[in-house]
């Protein structure tokens, strides 16, 4: 394979194409759990209406990274987050940030389908609910519902309880939910690790629908879904300490998913892609 | 963008407030030990200790008063303990059986029951423990006293059958969890090699749940030694300085709740002594408690 | 001899052995552990027997000593300390009713933001927090006339000076029995998953906002069946109450500040008088008591098995 001349380094974009507006921008950041380093010194950024993966092998920190983006890393004690990371030019972390009102913008898919013991209805109703809308729930629930491709399937037993649906259905499901309260950016972790192959095409597919009104941030160990879906890939992989005590996960390339899959610039990223490592 | 709309002073409010319901039981337990503690110190002020620890005579109503504690213990340790040789055998049999022996659709019928009997109110305890056992079960195998006295309308055995009763689903059902937090494979390895049940029960499963079996008795003792109605109505009031089942005792519980009735003027004498037993009552089940707190602790690190 | 002979001679002596050496090893036992087996199970099947038996002998003789007494004036009638045949429960049953409602009055809130509280915001590994929860194990396992003396010094006289009235009876059965809840209601809590948790946080809402409403409605079966035990060991006991000013011989209907009676606290003083028909009486109380502790609890089980939440 021919190797070019420059190499791309994390964060600088070769290709000229339009100027694209930046979601986030990651400098330097990294993540302790109690002391521990879980990821270091991640650098990239998230540009709009794009969908974006982050691939590698497990325990590279691919989850602890997503989870850095809408600040549920918070919810772990002993979680600490160093660097800077900007949120449409706005230091995420900064002190007068309400981690609530962030999650309202940034959401989150996750693994395993999270539906609430609830109907249908309530459970899309439920972000707007919070948020204090009493009226026009009907007309969310439906849009949002319909923008995750699962109207038609349910439109006629909103009042049953969620549990009652598939695995595929409830993940779109979760997806609605997470509509419902108009964020900007969604966030999926691994979103079809725990479905069917027909459920996961219909994800996907949903996905680049998406990708139009949202700016999407998936983590996926599905190579193939990656190169389907989406427009930019970060590639992330384990790294040792001299003693091989402790283990973090690094940034190793991150360009857009084309390159990364046909002409990665260095050669753990090609390994990878490639199938020779896991 | 990213600041909240309005502080949320809600929030934090809230915290405070859940977080006084939970401070409501630190502040219960050291009420209970304040309550206690005020007119024991009083009491200890004008009875010597020696008298009150060591003296096997109760009787602070005489001219001249005694305050020996040692005879309402023994009532208490009495009553405990006979109820104690029933409940044992009776509480772990039942449970070797549910845990080792019990085909499913037994244990779902037995193990309902037992909760029953966990939550017959004591009252009714005492009631049958005065109206059957003692005329009906003791009286018949042990007539009178060893003095060749007439049959008695108390006596210890009666109530310790009664607390007896009593501690068997405490025993029963914790020793039960105990047994069933030993790992299967513990079992099949020794039927394996060919083991009997009863040798799996008794070699492998019985000490390897140890420490929950022991936690169980002593939380049976313990509840054994708090017991008030059942004593009240089968024991007896009087405080006798012995361990004789046959006998008419008065326990720690027993006379708290006798003397200790609406009418008792603040202050007196009578008073502080009813808040001095109190507190060894309580300073003696505090004890067994911690113990078995720990105990069960114990036995639920280990497998889990 | 042909050597086919002897090889199939040897075949055949060398199989019987080998059969011999298996049915010894597989087969019967020897009779002494046959029997030493089969007595130590008919021993612990004995023990459950003694357990059930006692059971069911309280309840037969509670039905029959209490036959002569049965009727429906005993939940109408005054008490009475001479005359057996006209004296009923009427001002103890409803002291108990009115005991017990002032019992979930405070042991529900406070009971209910305890395990909230621990369950949700208390940091685990601070060891304020792990003296909190030895406490409440500890005063689960506290002699119940403990309670009463408390109540008798803080709640009655001391501090809150309330008098021996219903409320004081209340207060101190509260405390008698928070612990139950505390412990069911953190239970319960601890049973949603931590998914539901996040999926509610990622959409925006607030601690507070997730557990009112996702992890609450979530846990009320699994509350409700312990405030319903709590409630049902209030009901049960007289202990305490005798502390605190439990009087028997009022003849008119308590409220929450007036003297007050209870219906265990009743049937103790029917059951020490030497008179038979008392004791009748007595025994017609501890059924009234278990039919009503019966329907308690069948309808926990109830509520438990209808709205558990499996996830």
């Amino acid at each position: 394979m021919e190797r070019p001349a420059v190499t791309v380094r994390p964060g600088e974009f070769r290709n000229g194409s339009a100027e694209r507006g930046k979601v986030f921008e990651l400098r330097d950041v990294g993540v302790d759990y109690g002391g521990v380093p879980a990821v270091k010194e991640i650098s990239m950024d998230v540009h709009r209406n794009q969908v974006t993966a982050l691939i590698g092998p497990s325990g590279c920190g691919k989850s602890t990274l997503l989870r850095c983006l809408n600040r549920m890393n918070d919810l772990i004690p002993g979680a600490v987050v160093h660097g800077s990371l900007r949120y449409h030019g706005e230091d995420l972390y900064g002190p007068s940030v309400d981690p609530v009102q962030a999650r309202k913008l940034i959401g989150m898919v996750f693994q395993k389908p999270n539906p609430f013991p609830k109907s249908i209805f309530d459970n899309v109703a439920f972000g707007p609910r919070v948020q204090g809308r009493k009226k026009g729930l009907e007309g969310i629930v439906e849009a949002a519902l319909r923008r995750a491709a699962l109207w038609d399937e349910v439109k006629d037993r909103l009042g049953d309880n969620a549990f009652g649906l598939s695995g595929g259905q409830q993940q779109r499901l979760c997806i609605a939910r997470c509509i419902a309260v108009e964020p900007d950016t969604i966030l999926m972790d691994e979103p079809c690790s725990a479905l069917d192959p027909i459920s996961t095409n219909k994800i996907e597919d949903l996905m680049v629908e998406l990708k139009e009104e949202f700016s999407i941030v998936i983590v996926t160990h599905n190579l193939q879904q990656a190169a389907r879906v989406s427009d930019r890939t970060a590639f992330l992989m384990v790294e040792l300490d001299a003693d091989e005590d402790n283990r973090w996960g690094r940034l190793v390339e991150y360009d857009e998913t084309e390159k990364i899959f046909t002409n990665p610039a260095d050669r753990r990223t090609e390994d990878y892609v490639s199938g020779k490592v896991g | 963008m990213l600041e909240s709309p309005r502080p949320r002073h809600g929030e934090k409010a809230i915290q405070g407030l859940l977080a006084l319901c939970a401070l409501l039981s630190v502040l219960t337990t050291t009420a209970i030990v304040l309550s206690l503690l005020g007119p024991t110190i009083g009491f200890f002020q004008f009875v010597p200790a020696g008298e009150f620890f060591f003296g096997v005579d109760w009787t602070p109503q005489f001219e001249p008063p005694s305050y020996g504690v040692l005879a309402i213990v023994a009532g208490t340790v009495s009553v405990a303990l006979w109820g104690a040789l029933f409940a044992i055998p009776v509480g772990l049999g039942a449970a070797v059986y549910l845990s080792e022996y019990a085909p499913p659709r037994v244990r779902k019928t037995v193990k309902p029951v037992l909760e029953i009997l966990a939550g017959i109110p004591t009252v009714a305890i005492g009631f049958f423990a005065a109206s059957f056992i003692l005329p009906s079960v003791v009286q018949p195998l042990w007539p009178g006293d060893l003095h060749g006295g007439a049959e008695k309308p108390f006596m210890a055995l009666a109530a310790a059958l009664g607390v007896g009763l009593m501690m068997v689903p405490i025993i029963a059902s914790i020793s039960e969890d105990a047994m069933a937090a030993v790992p299967h494979g513990l079992r099949q390895g020794a039927y394996a090699m060919g083991a009997t049940r009863m040798k799996v029960a008794t070699r492998v499963v019985f000490p390897a749940a140890l420490s929950g079996i022991v936690a169980s008795v002593v939380l049976a003792i313990s509840r054994a030694a708090g017991e008030t109605m059942v004593v009240l109505l089968a024991a007896g009031n009087t405080p006798n300085f012995t361990l004789w089942p046959n006998e008419a005792v008065q326990t720690i519980t027993a006379y708290i709740a006798t003397t200790a009735t609406g009418d008792i003027a603040t202050g007196t004498p009578e008073y502080d002594t009813v808040f001095a037993a109190g507190f060894v009552l309580f300073a003696l089940t505090l004890a067994m408690n911690l113990m078995s707190i720990r105990l069960v602790r114990r036995y639920r690190e280990v497998y889990e | 001899m042909e050597a086919g002979g002897v090889a199939s001679e040897r075949a055949r002596l060398a199989s019987a052995g080998a059969r011999a050496t298996v049915a010894a090893a597989l087969g019967r036992q020897p009779r002494r552990d046959v029997a030493l087996n089969a007595g130590f199970a008919a021993l612990l099947l004995l023990a459950v027997l003694i357990a059930l038996a006692g059971l069911a002998a309280l309840l037969v003789q509670a039905f029959v000593k209490a036959a002569p007494s049965l009727s429906p004036d005993l939940l109408t009638s005054m008490p009475s300390r001479i005359n057996p045949e006209e004296a009923g429960f009427r001002p103890a049953i409803l002291g108990s009713l009115q005991l017990i409602a002032g019992v979930m009055l405070f042991v529900v809130p406070v009971g209910v933001g305890a395990a909230v509280y621990l369950e949700e915001y208390a940091d685990k590994s601070k060891w304020w927090n792990r003296l909190v929860e030895v406490n409440i194990q500890n005063l689960a396992a506290v002699p119940s006339i403990i309670y009463g003396i408390l109540g008798l010094a803080f709640i009655a006289r001391g501090p809150l000076d309330l008098g021996f009235v219903a409320l004081t009876g209340s207060l101190t059965l509260a405390l008698l029995v928070l612990p139950i809840v505390i412990i069911a209601g953190r239970e319960a809590i601890r049973a949603v998953p931590a998914s539901i948790r996040q999926g509610s946080l990622a959409l925006g809402a607030t601690r507070w906002q997730t557990i009112r409403r996702q992890v609450l409605p979530a846990a009320v079966p699994g509350i409700a069946t312990g405030v319903i035990l709590a409630v049902s060991r209030a009901l049960g006991e007289a202990a305490p109450l005798l502390l605190v000013g439990a009087t028997v011989f009022i003849t008119f209907d308590p409220t929450p500040f007036s003297e007050f009676s209870a219906l265990p606290v009743q049937i103790f003083n029917y059951a020490v008088q030497p008179q038979e028909e008392f004791k009748a009486l007595a025994a017609a109380g501890i059924v009234v008591m278990l039919v009503v502790l019966l329907a308690m609890n069948s309808f926990a089980i109830w509520l438990r098995n209808r709205y558990e939440q499996r996830w």
